[in-house]
């Protein structure tokens, strides 16, 4: 039993790392079109300033108010990171979807590149609080803190963005534009400046990612984005593009089939299952868990 | 008195075809000018051409004016806030949204909604606000984005095929409200039901193969019932009228 819920919720962890991932890559892809192949470098952004900043920034520090601190600079960074890539490179090349997909993909390698340059390719280890280091007993599991940190963090972001998109103007905005983009500016509404705001949302929370990821493995290196982004791209096409509430029920299933086939089966078996899961989906319904309509 | 809006010598090019070639019309500045013709001649594309939402890749050329105002080049937002209303076809609201959002998005800053003027015309929407469009009858999604648009003063409305595929009831219902909002702000309606022709428009314009065949009185185009045959493929069904005065104005009405 004690297994069974240390893999539940170590699965739930990683599952709320995809979420975190995939929601703004899957609100971008919705709303504007893009298949961000960038996003792991926002990622990468959020993990890199945070590292940065609990060992540099005045204030900010590995533990307490100052890993908080540390965190909202990350965050911040990866944010701004994302708003610039909107505004230069994505807003001139919107509806050329080859460009995009170039110009991303150019971006993603080069990002990497960048933060092998300056911080080196090797993985180095993540500053983080001292209880994240520890467990919690959760009926007879002892389940690791960075895990349930994670959840936590997940579970507030998707419940500020459901409020976000159902409470709010830009919500509304960005839920009828990823029904039908046109039909948005046919109302007078210029649907560019949600895009710019789908992408300042998507950075923030895998920039968040990033940080929270770091504290969950230990160590931040310039490839962890690259590699979960795999995962989230799944997780958007099993949730249903632009679908936040579809992005998380498919985190869950994949983050929870990945953990108990590794476990249960071969390691790598869990990866494989993934993959077919996303087949099954596919063939049975394209249009993934919750479609092309943004549900709140 | 000035046209309310000017179109001259339009093309639209879109994929290698030229579906609009050299067309040129004027919308009276009262009242409902309809744009006839039959399918395929370039309504939707003259109306989408007006409103800036040639697919990318089209090309636009020629003049559309709204008073002194040149259209083309403007972003679609700025032309609808400027006061171009557009319903499309298909009606086009956001299924997943409810009919209240739908609505509320049509709101702008800085100005009063006109949610009396709409309930008043529309009481079935008041009554669903909380329903999602997308499970609304096809009669109630027209009213719908025909209210959504009515929310904002408008200089011009374009409705594109309003009656399409409605029972017809539904359509007397829809006819009814666009003759009363005509009677404030004037109209540049795309229609095939000649029934609803004949009831709302004053002017019309008939288009053949992107061009334009005809422009002049609408009631007296219905009359003309071989003509009206002609240029649109259906007859009139008012031939006992006689023949009429006929206001040929187009390259190749015979």
């Amino acid at each position: 039993m004690g297994t069974v819920i240390l893999l539940a919720l170590t699965g739930l962890g990683l599952a709320a790392l995809y979420f975190l991932v995939a929601s703004g890559l899957s609100l971008v892809f919705g709303l504007a079109d893009v298949l961000n192949f960038a996003h792991g470098l926002f990622l990468g952004v959020g993990a890199y300033a945070t590292w940065w900043a609990a060992g540099n920034l005045p204030g900010a520090g590995p533990d307490g108010f100052g890993f908080v601190l540390a965190v909202a600079f990350g965050v911040a960074a990866g944010t701004l990171v994302a708003v610039l890539v909107e505004l230069v490179l994505i807003r001139p090349l919107y509806s050329r979807t080859i460009e995009q997909v170039l110009v991303t993909v150019g971006l993603s390698l080069a990002g990497v590149a960048l933060l092998q340059a300056t911080w080196g390719a090797d993985a180095r280890p993540f500053p983080r609080p001292e209880w994240t280091r520890g467990v919690t007993g959760i009926l007879g599991a002892q389940v690791p803190n960075g895990g349930l940190l994670l959840i936590v963090a997940a579970v507030l972001v998707l419940g500020a963005l459901l409020a976000f998109l159902q409470w709010t103007r830009y919500g509304l905005v960005i839920r009828a534009g990823v029904e039908n983009r046109e039909m948005v500016t046919a109302l007078g509404i210029d649907v560019r400046k949600s895009f710019t705001l789908v992408f300042a949302i998507g950075g923030a929370a895998a920039a968040l990612a990033g940080a929270l990821g770091g504290v969950y493995f230990g160590t931040v290196s310039p490839g962890q984005g690259s590699s979960l982004l795999i995962f989230a791209f799944i997780v958007v096409v099993i949730g249903g593009m632009g679908s936040v509430l579809g992005s998380a029920y498919a985190a869950v299933a994949v983050g929870l089939l990945q953990q108990f086939v590794n476990y249960y089966g071969t390691s790598g078996l869990g990866d494989i299952c993934v993959v077919g899961l996303l087949a099954v989906v596919l063939l049975l319904r394209p249009q993934g868990i919750a479609g092309k309509v943004a549900t709140a | 008195m000035e046209p309310v809006l000017s179109v001259e010598d339009l093309s639209v090019r879109i994929a290698g075809l030229h579906i609009l070639q050299g067309v040129s019309f004027t919308v009276a500045p009262t009242g409902v000018t309809v744009l006839l013709g039959r399918n395929g001649v370039g309504k939707t594309t003259t109306l989408r051409a007006i409103v800036g939402l040639t697919p990318r890749g089209g090309e636009v050329r020629g003049t559309i004016r709204m008073g002194a105002q040149s259209l083309l080049a403007r972003p679609t937002y700025r032309l609808v806030r400027g006061g171009l209303g557009y319903v499309p076809e298909d009606r086009c609201v956001f299924a997943g949204l409810t009919v209240a959002e739908n609505l509320r998005l049509a709101e702008r800053r800085g100005t009063t909604p006109a949610y009396d003027k709409v309930f008043a015309l529309f009481p079935e929407l008041q009554r669903r606000a909380r329903q999602r469009a997308g499970s609304l009858s096809g009669g109630q999604q027209q009213m719908l984005a025909i209210g959504r648009v009515l929310l904002n003063d408008n200089r011009l409305l374009l409705v594109d095929e309003p009656t399409k595929g409605l029972a017809p009831k539904v359509v007397t219902e829809v006819t009814e409200v666009l003759e009363r909002v005509a009677e404030s702000v004037p109209v540049l309606l795309v229609e095939q039901n000649l029934a609803v022709v004949r009831r709302l428009a004053r002017d019309a314009v008939v288009l053949a193969a992107g061009q334009v065949a005809w422009t002049g009185d609408a009631q007296e185009l219905l009359l003309e019932t071989a003509l009206t045959k002609s240029l649109l493929g259906v007859g009139s069904g008012d031939s006992h009228h006689g023949p009429g005065r006929v206001a040929a104005a187009g390259k190749d009405a015979h």
